[in-house]
């Protein structure tokens, strides 16, 4: 799972605002959600980049952005070297009047970079069309990028990717019905590869699956991973999961990453008051591990993304707040003390997890 | 914390070893020219078809369906008496009940049931296929734009269904059909369309709303899939199902609605012969003589139970849920 070489997904103050409109007939706008506010962060080839948050921090918003699904408001997004989603100069006026134009990534350009970065959907119940067989699902992406693979050649490579994910490839006629949760969860995978992207884009892919079968899918997506040389973005809640496949872990609260570093520096020397608490409230399945360890319950819930309070988004539910955490942002950098970027004026790294 | 997530289990099949990427398939003596199970490529239209051939329900209505539409396509298989020609009608022999010389008796003009019945089958088929097709046409296609396409269009054509959903349908097609002095088959084909195609226009737009916001939307999306591909791969499969279950009933009931019109005087006019003309002019006598108007409903009923089974078995074999 070694990083090396370049970024291969180079993410730029990312920005989306949803507009919040009121009124049936005539709409206005009378706020927007903030769901993904200022988001940076480089992937290299082969590593692998957790990102982990509460439900609404905008991890799967970042998803969309990353995949082009969403455009953003602001900032970009660059698939090896190139574009994926520019914000368009009437969206970025709207909410950030200040920022500059930057060019609209569309049509066939769109689809070029698209062959780099694929994705794996959360439910693989709902992301396999009922009405198509295995083989048509897996050999989409070939249809619609017919120079990704010769005519002749296509059915072949459908069942090397159905073998390469762990099924039968004489299982191509069947539909999707008829496999278990797992074995769809792969065909969504074999479908993300067709195409041979460098970036896999995995969100919550293991969330709707049994802990026996996510084992399974966990280790498919690391053996694909140290075969193809793949990079992930591993969006998921479930901190173990993230720790087991992560190289690198980065950490959402509201719409911002609030620190990112490599898994061992977050699990073991987090330094932002979110991510100890994250990290307090993970299950620990030892019994005499839970007695020792500390647990930091925070109050009340997360503000919401279309007011989210100023400065430190944190600050409201932090024990650590000072005045100066709501005049002055926390940007996202290198605290002393610490070996990793966090965003928050009192960082200190302070280790909640027991060590077993 | 512990890695509880840690994957222990082993599926077997890993423990193959995998050291091709996918861009290198197994060439050759091995796999090549293999396809799955030795079967041809499916495809959800021809599973559906071997689905179908095995459905008794489907097989029964196949069958109706097919004497039916034989009927009205050579009528002279069935009978060698012409009810078009005049001369084969004996006043004389009015009211008469079934006999070997005629099967279903004959009507107030003594002509014979049986081969008006079997001639009727034209019209009646005729209007029900050509009302059902122009909906699905135009209310599906409109449907499949609304649904998809969202926001002025969807509201500029979902406010002028809402209008014609408005107006009572017989009165609508009393209406409409007043316009033209003499009915015949295409102007209740018109009426009916001009009514009809709203519903199917609602079905399909839901049905598009559904799928087209489903997760492989989204993946199809996410591949680089043109918006004509999503359309016509992922939606529309997955909305057509319950438009063609509404289309194959509803074509029994313009089947039914035809056989009204006629009753009412505002369809086909005589001599044409319809089912619904013939059980209106059986209707004044029918004390005296029940089977000139029992035996073209019979036929009505019959129809339009076949159109509503086939419309059935389509949809289970549609599904590949329900296989």
């Amino acid at each position: 799972m070694a990083a090396t070489g370049d970024a291969v997904l180079e993410v730029r103050d990312l920005v989306k605002y949803f507009p919040l409109t009121e009124g049936a007939i005539f709409r206005r706008q009378v706020g927007v959600i903030k769901a993904v506010d200022g988001i940076s962060f480089d992937l290299r080839r082969g590593e692998t980049l957790g990102i982990v948050g509460e439900s609404g921090c905008g991890k799967s918003t970042l998803a969309k952005l990353l995949m082009g699904l969403e455009r953003p408001t602001g900032g970009s997004v660059r698939v090896c070297g190139r574009e994926i989603a520019g914000a368009r100069g009437a969206d970025l006026k709207r909410v950030r009047p200040t920022v500059r134009e930057i060019a609209d990534v569309k049509g066939a350009d769109l689809k070029r970079v698209r062959r780099n970065i694929q994705m794996v959907m959360q439910d693989p119940y709902t992301s396999l069309n009922p009405r198509m067989t295995v083989g048509d699902i897996v050999g989409e992406p070939y249809e619609i990028h017919p120079d990704a693979a010769p005519k002749g050649d296509r059915r072949r490579r459908v069942q090397a990717l159905l073998e390469l994910v762990g099924l039968n490839p004489d299982d191509v006629n069947r539909y999707p019905h008829q496999f278990s949760g797992g074995q769809r969860q792969r065909i969504g995978i074999a479908r993300g590869l067709a195409l041979q992207p460098q970036i896999l884009v995995c969100d919550e892919p293991v969330s709707a699956l049994d802990v026996s079968i996510q084992a399974q899918v966990i280790n498919l997506l690391a053996r694909l991973q140290r075969e193809l040389g793949l990079a992930y973005v591993f969006i998921a809640h479930d901190l173990s999961v993230v720790r087991h496949i992560s190289d690198r872990v980065g950490v959402m609260y509201l719409g911002k990453m609030v620190e990112l570093g490599r898994d061992a520096e977050i699990y073991s020397q987090p330094a932002h008051p979110y991510t100890q608490a994250l990290l307090s409230a993970a299950p620990v399945p030892d019994p005499d591990g839970r007695e020792r360890r500390e647990r930091i319950v925070l109050q009340g819930d997360p503000p919401s993304p279309a007011d989210p309070p100023s400065g430190c988004r944190f600050r409201t539910r932090c024990w650590k707040a000072q005045d100066i955490c709501a005049q002055q942002e926390p940007l996202l950098q290198l605290r002393p003390g610490t070996w990793h970027e966090s965003a928050c004026h009192f960082a200190q790294v302070h280790d909640v997890m027991p060590s077993f | 914390m512990s890695d509880t997530a840690a994957p222990r289990a082993r599926h077997a099949k890993h423990a193959k070893s995998f050291s091709r990427p996918p861009s290198k398939p197994r060439s050759g003596s091995s796999r090549g020219g293999r396809t799955a199970g030795g079967a041809k490529p499916a495809s959800l239209w021809s599973d559906a078809w071997q689905d179908l051939r095995r459905r008794p329900l489907f097989i029964a209505s196949a069958v109706l369906i097919g004497v039916i539409l034989l009927m009205a396509v050579a009528p002279g298989l069935f009978t060698s008496v012409d009810p078009y020609d005049a001369s084969t009608c004996r006043l004389g022999d009015a009211r008469q009940a079934p006999s070997a010389l005629h099967w279903f008796g004959t009507d107030n003009q003594g002509c014979d049931t049986y081969a008006r019945t079997v001639y009727g089958a034209s019209n009646s088929l005729l209007v029900g296929l050509c009302t059902t097709v122009a909906t699905v046409a135009v209310g599906g296609l409109l449907g499949l734009v609304a649904g998809f396409r969202g926001g002025l269009p969807d509201a500029l054509l979902s406010r002028v269904t809402e209008v014609f959903f408005a107006i009572p349908s017989v009165l609508g097609a009393l209406l409409i059909l007043a316009v033209f002095r003499a009915g015949t088959v295409w102007t209740v084909t018109l009426a009916l369309a001009v009514l009809a195609w709203p519903m199917t226009f609602r079905i399909m737009r839901a049905a598009v709303i559904t799928a087209k916001s489903q997760d492989y939307v989204i993946a199809a999306r996410a591949l680089g899939a043109s918006n004509r591909r999503i359309m016509f791969r992922h939606v529309l499969p997955n909305s057509m199902a319950s438009v063609i279950v509404v289309a194959t009933i509803n074509l029994g009931v313009f089947i039914a609605a035809e056989a009204g019109l006629s009753f009412l005087g505002v369809g086909i006019q005589s001599p044409e012969i319809s089912w619904g003309l013939m059980i209106a002019d059986a209707r004044p006598r029918f004390l005296e003589a029940a089977s000139p108007l029992l035996f073209p409903a019979a036929f009505l009923s019959v129809t339009v139970l076949a159109f509503i089974m086939l419309g059935d078995a389509v949809r289970d074999a549609l599904d590949p849920k329900l296989r």
